[in-house]
């Protein structure tokens, strides 16, 4: 049996079902994010002291990782952008480059990690390094989970470009919806534990 | 945005890159408001504008919700209000101290 309405809308909603189904995903995103954000908001109002972001973290790295999550959501948009123009290789150029950005992103977070680990600040050294981690390290995951399914779509995935291009364009979209929300939540993220 | 011409999205691609430009320019400006090193309650009220302006424009513009369908306005409505009561819940814990 074929999943209805992957291509085409359903009347009743003027939607195709997986972008239902990517807001609802992201609906359940947003409380998971907001409970730990909830979180850090209790942890700090309720501590004696709290160490200024800003005296803890390297913040050209920070502000650089902003900017390449940044430059990859407009990357993802545009390949969304260039399928809908039916340019497949323009597709692939700013898939690869979205591709690109989230795994330099990674790197800049390891060699953060590993300088943190260097000077012995550990999830175990402070409350505010416990959150900082959890936050981080959740939206990490996140990044990585975003690098699988784009190369899925940029590699063996985008032969059904071939067969069904619709339906193509509506998964790298719904893949988009996700990307940019995990941009935005580092939009949170960078300010409240580098800048405050 | 099932059935968009090509000259509209080539029209999007603009906004797209002015939406870009606007990001990197509230980087920067976040960026260098935390230099000044201002008290926390106004560090925070600042930094918390910057990023909802920042987070508004990726939204609004990359994920198109600046023209989506009902439902999924719905949707997010819906969302917000549980939001905005997880983000009051540790003043929840004020009244307690008050009580005391």
């Amino acid at each position: 049996m074929n999943i209805p309405y992957t291509s085409t809308a359903r009347p009743d909603t003027g939607l195709y079902n997986a972008k239902v189904g990517i807001w609802l995903f992201l609906a359940s995103e947003v409380m998971l994010f907001g409970a730990l954000f909830s979180s850090y908001v209790l942890l700090r109002v309720g501590a004696p002291s709290w160490p200024h972001g800003y005296e803890m973290m390297n913040i050209p790295l920070g502000t650089v990782n902003t900017i390449i999550l940044i430059g990859s959501s407009v990357t993802m948009v545009m390949s969304w952008a260039s399928l809908m123009m039916k340019q497949f290789s323009k597709y692939k150029l700013y898939m690869g480059l979205t591709i690109l950005l989230a795994v330099l992103f990674l790197v800049n977070k390891y060699f953060e990690y590993s300088a943190e680990f260097h000077h012995g600040r550990f999830p175990r050294t402070s409350t505010y390094f416990a959150i900082y981690y959890t936050l981080t390290g959740l939206h990490g995951l996140h990044i990585l989970g975003g690098i699988i399914v784009n190369s899925y779509l940029w590699g063996p995935g985008s032969k059904m470009w071939n067969t069904d291009p619709q339906r193509f364009t509506n998964r790298v979209e719904v893949a988009g919806l996700y990307w940019h929300f995990v941009d935005l939540v580092w939009i949170f993220l960078f300010p409240t534990l580098y800048l405050l | 945005m099932e059935s968009v011409h090509s000259d509209e999205v080539k029209k999007s691609v603009r906004t797209y890159i002015l939406v870009f430009v606007a990001l990197m320019v509230l980087t920067m400006i976040t960026v260098a408001i935390s230099t000044l090193h201002l008290d926390v309650a106004a560090a925070v009220t600042v930094a918390l504008i910057v990023a909802t302006i920042k987070g508004s424009l990726v939204a609004g513009f990359f994920m198109h919700l600046i023209s989506e369908r009902k439902l999924i306005y719905a949707t997010l409505i819906l969302t917000a209000v549980f939001f905005v009561a997880l983000m009051f819940l540790p003043v929840s814990t004020f009244l307690n101290s008050v009580a005391q």
